[in-house]
């Protein structure tokens, strides 16, 4: 039996058509709990590739012959040993190439939705760490929201449908992962818009960006307003594209809301938190899709692999928009929150060019999900 | 730095995983019990591989150093002398030496256990003498002292206590069970 590599991108495929798969993840323990590859029709089995030193023969009866098998580990390594070990027996599995680092990585581009005059929205699913970030395509020219640090992935792609970046934005200084923001605007001369009262202690010059903003797209004028909407950081901002979608970064996401502690101030923003999202949010149009910088669980991935949902709805079935009582509210988003994201402080340090760690590192930050929600 | 003594030094650096694991694997097969084992490295990875195979091995991770780009480990293979039979007559408890200690009573903490091990978790102010090096370097204590001995488990503290009493030190206390159940305050090497 040969084995086979999968790259990150064809998991992703089977991620988003919910197929069945067996994923053997051969990382230690604490790795996998923290952390591994969500699908709906998902099984796994985690033993650590230390103690497969001897052979495989005492996991060849979990180990399922009627389904695809991927065996991944942190960097692939381990998981070519475990694969070859499993051919040997008989078995056809694959392994991840690149492992989880790969996996973390993968960025899959998917429309959603169409704009005025033959323009275009795309988000890109980081499927590995339920990051999300945004292309909108308008007559040769495109802006960029919360762009991860593969920049490649956002040039080549603008490339490949002939746009030409000239705006680049970040809804607010995020802790969960690196921002290619500052080095997309820098490579393609566009202009690097940042919330100013996240931005005090950045060491580069951008474009502040504030509430009432209004950035035009491509000659046929996509309109992209900003909306100050602070909570998650003080200066986070939500933007309305053609007074269709609603761009709500870290404030609202489909089954969960934003977190106020991640500078420190849990206490101070939970007020702008709440006026944010049960007063400036109830103005907007409900018609409004909302398309945030992240997902928590895989459950919240539309049919295409997308991430979104009219505001309406969110309004009805959020848990996070229906908490009548105040001292409630203030309870359920600074008590009992999940654990921090790893390294999240380091991680903003490098957001605000304080900190320049090699791609080694940065890699090493982003470990593991996001974890920037509340639910 | 407080020098860290392996009797067995394994260069594993630029290796990426699992190699790492496997010569280290191969390198304690070649170890005799209680022998320990320094893993030089520079995946990451290998921190927290190390500590975890070591656990389901039942071998003793003792702790890492980190120099620069290289990281240092240091393992311990596992000594079956939970079955040995203890001789010296004079015992304390764990908790029996934290009251004493806590009382700042004039004594002293002999830890005999190897470098590595004393490095990575000691009582403060315990000092650092290995079972192996005790006979040559009786001339640092002192016969007329208390000397509480402490080890992981009791044993190697045992024969430590036993050499003392033959050499005439007469108030030598053996600690049980020792550091593998300290729950007072301790001292280590890289915090």
């Amino acid at each position: 039996m040969t084995v086979q590599a999968m790259t990150a991108k064809e998991v992703t495929k089977i991620v988003f058509n919910k197929e069945a798969f067996f994923i053997l993840d051969v990382r230690n323990v604490d790795a996998f709990q923290d952390w591994k590859i969500e699908g709906e029709n998902f099984e796994y089995l985690n033993v650590p590739y230390f103690d497969l030193l001897d052979g495989v023969e005492e996991i060849l009866d979990k180990v399922p012959t009627d389904k695809e098998v991927l065996v991944v580990c942190a960097k692939e390594g381990s998981s070519i040993m475990v694969a070859d070990m499993l051919s040997e027996a008989g078995r056809s599995v694959s392994y991840l190439a690149g492992g989880m680092k790969s996996w973390s990585e993968h960025l899959e581009p998917v429309k959603v939705g169409d704009l005025k005059d033959g323009g275009e929205i795309y988000q890109f699913v980081r499927i590995g760490k339920g990051c999300l970030s945004y292309m909108v395509v308008s007559n040769g020219e495109a802006a960029i929201i919360d762009s991860t640090r593969m920049t490649d992935t956002y040039l080549d792609f603008a490339n490949s449908i002939g746009a030409k970046i000239t705006h680049v934005f970040d809804t607010h200084l995020h802790a969960d992962h690196i921002s290619g923001g500052r080095v997309i605007a820098e490579k393609t001369n566009a202009t690097y818009w940042l919330p100013p009262k996240d931005a005090t202690e950045v060491t580069f010059t951008y474009q502040p960006l504030e509430g009432g903003n209004d950035v035009e797209i491509g000659n046929v004028k996509i309109n992209i307003h900003a909306l100050y909407s602070p909570g998650h950081t003080i200066g986070s901002t939500s933007f309305i594209v053609d007074e269709k979608f609603l761009l709500s970064g870290d404030i609202l996401f489909i089954d969960s809301i934003g977190r106020p502690d991640l500078a420190g101030l849990a206490q101070d923003w939970v007020v702008d938190l709440r006026e944010s999202l049960y007063k400036r949010y109830r103005e907007l149009s409900e018609e409004l899709i909302v398309l945030p910088a992240h997902f928590m669980i895989i459950d919240e991935l539309n049919e295409d692999g997308s991430v979104s949902e009219k505001l309406g709805t969110l309004f009805e079935k959020n848990h996070g928009l229906n908490i009548a009582d105040e001292d409630e509210f203030r309870r359920v988003v600074t008590e009992n929150l999940p654990p921090q994201p790893n390294a999240y402080q380091q991680i903003r340090e490098t957001n605000m060019g304080k900190i320049t760690p090699d791609e080694e590192r940065q890699r090493e930050m982003e470990i593991g999900p996001n974890r920037c929600a509340v639910r | 730095m407080e020098n860290l003594k392996a009797n067995v030094t394994l260069d594993a650096k630029g290796l990426a995983c699992p190699m790492p694991i496997v010569k280290t694997k191969k390198a304690m097969t070649g170890l005799e019990a209680g022998q320990v084992l320094e893993v030089q490295a520079t995946d990451k990875g290998t921190k927290a591989d190390l500590r975890a195979w070591a656990e389901s091995t039942g071998q003793q991770y003792l702790g890492t150093l980190e120099e620069g780009d290289v990281l240092k480990h240091y393992l311990r293979k596992s000594s079956n002398d939970e079955t040995i039979e203890r001789k010296h007559p004079n015992v304390v408890t764990n908790e029996e030496l934290q009251a004493k200690l806590e009382a700042n009573e004039n004594m002293m903490v002999l830890d005999v256990r190897e470098t590595a091990e004393y490095a990575f978790n000691h009582i403060p102010n315990a000092i650092s003498i290995p079972l192996g090096e005790l006979e040559a370097r009786l001339n640092e204590l002192n016969q007329d002292q208390t000397i509480y001995i402490v080890c992981r488990t009791g044993n190697r503290s045992d024969l430590a206590a036993q050499k003392l009493a033959e050499n005439g030190f007469s108030n030598v206390l053996n600690v049980i069970p020792g550091m593998s159940q300290w729950t007072g305050t301790t001292d280590r090497i890289n915090n």
